[in-house]
């Protein structure tokens, strides 16, 4: 009996009602805290550019950190402020799909600025780009002058260990702080990672290269020009605005 | 008289079916025997993937370890039960369902409670389904034995596995960045300058301290490779 056809059949059928039913089960349950997490993700990634958050042990705590300390806003590519969408509903910068949004053309895409409120003034800024093998993110943080780099983050999803996803350690990252994406003329440079790594001293536009990353450290550069002269606009416009003297 | 053939009835029944300790002399075996003699790793080899790929660190390591015991254990008591009621010629391919159910139950939880744990580990919490480990388990002990024994030979695969990567991951961790559980070791004694070692990092390491750990064991025991 167990080895006829409608046997296997029925088993085989059974089997596969009651696996997905158990699975789509507890993906409903669980999605609104995997939302919770994503979100609290974004957040802590958006306050680590500008402040020291690992010490912060408790969720809610981030929250409200975050909520005191960044205000929030949507602009264009040409720098102006966007409050509602096409459909009269009121934009959130950090429900922004900044994956999503790198695929239009960059005329039509939404931009969030996280901006520090409190303290030290910081605009951040969300990335999104190719690495080598999958998608790579970060926020760049520059300081009340636009120009200068505060703080840089990078994510990315499977870079290879010990090579491409060195990006996401701190020794990387820190050696884009106090970088300039302009040069003096007011031109925008970016910063380029360069190839190879000598560890030497480089000049404003330029960190030192990840060995034998040299694929993902292009997707960064790329990533970092795309999203700095998408941003220009804001950035010119924020500047004369707030009449900043000096570049 | 009546209270007498009662109690011979009962002897009877004990004398028929010996009811087995808990934890049986045989069933200790199946806990102890992966540990060393019979490890899914250092001897048999499996799950060496994983094993190169999540240990660069302690604590994503103790996760995996974790993950891949709870997705053995249950995917045996699972298969264990239902073992007389699998059609013999789609056995594997229910085998898989059960493991590649689990493996997803286990990303999904990760993910929302433990979320940072789920970016470091990221795909290879779904790579536990390829994890010849589990599903050698399953073709090979629980199909043809009882539910509880099948848990106990999970658990010792299981820990056979942990303690291997754990272990692995330990000098990884020290040498590779100076820390054990993110916690700067070197820097805490007070030597701060500590040259971390760049091929730790890399799989390379993991082969090399698999390598030495394969090396040692087998010395000890003198267990060689049937030709």
């Amino acid at each position: 009996m167990r080895q006829s056809n409608t046997y296997i059949l029925i088993f085989a059928a059974g089997l596969t009602i009651i696996v997905g039913g158990l699975l789509s089960t507890t993906s409903v349950v669980l999605k609104p805290l995997q939302d919770k997490q994503v979100e609290l993700d974004t957040k802590k990634k958006i306050l680590s550019a500008v402040m020291e958050v690992s010490s912060i042990k408790y969720p809610d705590e981030i929250l409200r950190v975050y909520a005191e300390n960044i205000s929030s806003y949507v602009v264009d590519f040409q720098g102006n402020l966007v409050e509602k969408d096409a459909k009269g509903i009121d934009i959130v910068a950090e429900k922004i799909n900044v994956a999503k949004n790198s695929k239009l053309p960059k005329e039509e895409r939404m931009y969030p600025v996280f901006q520090a409120i409190n303290g030290d003034q910081a605009y951040i800024f969300p990335m999104y780009g190719q690495g080598l093998w999958d998608w790579i993110s970060g926020f760049i943080a520059l300081e009340g002058d636009l120009n200068t780099v505060k703080a840089i983050t990078f994510d990315h999803k499977t870079e290879t260990p010990g090579l491409g996803a060195r990006i996401a350690d701190l020794e990387i990252q820190e050696r884009y702080v106090g970088k300039k994406i302009y040069d003096a003329s007011g031109t925008l440079r970016s910063i380029d990672m360069v190839k190879g790594e000598k560890g030497l001293p480089l000049n404003d536009h330029h960190v030192d290269g990840m060995s034998g990353a040299t694929m993902t450290s292009k997707g960064v550069n790329a990533m970092l020009r795309k999203y700095l002269e998408s941003y220009g606009n804001f950035i010119s416009k924020t500047r004369q605005g707030s009449k900043v003297a000096s570049w | 008289m009546s209270t007498e053939t009662l109690e011979q009835e009962e002897a009877v029944l004990i004398k028929e079916k010996p009811s087995e300790p808990f934890l049986s002399k045989r069933r200790k075996k199946f806990i102890s025997d992966p540990l060393i003699d019979d490890n899914p790793i250092s001897i048999q080899v499996l799950g060496i993937c994983s094993a190169l790929a999540v240990t660069v660190k302690m604590e994503p390591t103790l996760t995996m370890a974790i993950a891949v015991t709870a997705v053995i254990v249950f995917s045996n008591l699972i298969i264990s039960l239902i073992r007389d009621f699998i059609p013999n010629r789609i056995r594997i391919i229910v085998q898989l369902a059960i493991i590649a159910a689990l493996v997803t139950l286990v990303s999904e939880i990760l993910k929302a409670y433990y979320y940072d744990m789920f970016k470091v580990l990221g795909a290879y919490v779904g790579l536990i389904i390829t994890n010849c480990i589990v599903m050698g388990r399953l073709e090979a002990f629980a199909m043809a034995n009882k539910p509880y024994d099948s848990i106990l030979d999970g658990l010792g695969s299981g820990f056979g596995y942990a303690w291997i990567i754990l272990v692995v991951a330990f000098f990884r961790e020290l040498l590779g960045s100076g820390s054990i559980f993110d916690f700067k070791i070197f820097a805490a004694i007070g030597w701060s300058g500590f040259p971390t070692n760049g091929l730790m990092v890399d799989s390379i390491g993991a082969f090399m301290i698999l390598g030495i750990l394969i090396w040692i064991q087998r010395s000890k025991t003198g267990y060689v490779e049937a030709h």
